[in-house]
């Protein structure tokens, strides 16, 4: 704002005059005029900001958490259990049976899809789908089966922000293999069906028996979710796939997978 | 507004520009540590799960599945 010479219209030429400024009232609306002014301008750049945060913070924010929260679940599955061990037996010749639930939040187990390798690969899948949990990984649906078990494994990934692990999720083809490791299993999914018209409210995508509401689930399905388009989340893409082959972590990563943890 | 900010400011105009810098970099610090970390799960702009708009995220005990 210009700085106003003082203009005495009384007539006094004595500086040290106590008649005040006299307020003009163009003064006072070009003064409200600034002030918003400057206001939209300030949320102009407030929300480029937010964009830049969004967009590019928080991948970088995500991918130094999802490092982290792998190091800790190969580290977890690295050290020896005592007591009774709650994740299925490693014998060989044993109907993967999947495990006890998790936590709520906790890592515990990994995944690796070949197609898109470049950013899920090693990706922990946490147990719930908050977003606090999302930008630390793949969310488990809770409600939904366990990994290997029977009916329906659903998991949900970011596809902007957060490191966006399914970013590419339009490069999957039916038959693309989807890996997840836990402490003593290789899971091996092959991927049969996608739906990328879905909107957010259709629940039963992570049903047991997807489409066939209150059926008994008999096989062991997987389900992975996330937002589309690529930079909105008006509706959702999902992609099923059924698990083909199990192996014990002992026999280590099955072909298609060569792990460097 | 800013121009207040700017007059208010001692010294000549390199002093004012760095003061100003650095404010402007601490502004963008708490934006990015703070404001947007509390204000981006609140957005809508990407959800990428199909729960229902009741569904609680809290933990509950498992269903047991059959």
């Amino acid at each position: 704002m210009m700085n106003r010479e003082h203009v005495d219209v009384s007539g006094k030429s004595d500086p040290s005059s106590a008649v005040p400024d006299q307020e003009y009232p163009g003064d006072v609306l070009r003064l409200i005029a600034r002030g918003f002014g400057q206001l939209l301008m300030t949320l102009g750049v407030l929300l480029l900001l937010l964009c830049v945060y969004d967009l590019w913070w928080t991948n970088v924010e995500s991918a130094r958490t999802i490092a982290t929260v792998r190091s800790q679940i190969l580290a977890d599955w690295a050290r020896p259990i005592s007591g009774p061990d709650p994740a299925n037996t490693s014998d060989p010749g044993s109907e993967p049976q999947g495990f006890a639930q998790p936590d709520y939040g906790s890592g515990f187990a990994l995944l690796y899809i070949p197609r898109m390798r470049d950013k899920v690969w090693g990706l922990p899948i946490l147990e719930g789908t908050s977003k606090a949990i999302l930008a630390q990984g793949a969310g488990h649906y809770r409600t939904t089966a366990m990994v290997g078990a029977i009916g329906n494994f659903a998991i949900a990934a970011h596809r902007s922000t957060h490191n966006e692990p399914f970013a590419h999720i339009d490069d999957l083809r039916v038959g693309d293999k989807v890996f997840v490791q836990t402490r003593d299993t290789w899971y091996v999914y092959t991927l049969r069906e996608d739906n990328p018209n879905l909107s957010p409210l259709d629940v039963w995508v992570i049903d047991p028996v997807p489409g066939q509401v209150g059926a008994v689930p008999k096989k062991r399905l997987l389900t992975m979710t996330t937002c589309t388009p690529r930079y909105g989340s008006t509706g959702r893409w999902a992609w099923w796939g059924e698990l083909v082959a199990t192996r014990s972590a002992s026999q280590g990563p099955p072909p298609g997978v060569s792990v460097t943890t | 507004m800013y121009a207040w900010f700017w007059r208010t400011l001692p010294g000549r105009w390199p002093g004012k520009l760095l003061a100003t810098l650095a404010a402007l970099g601490v502004v963008i610090a708490i934006l990015f540590v703070v404001v947007f970390p509390w204000l981006e799960p609140k957005l809508p702009f990407n959800d990428v799960t199909v729960d229902e708009p009741i569904y609680v995220v809290t933990p509950t005990p498992a269903p047991s599945l059959s």
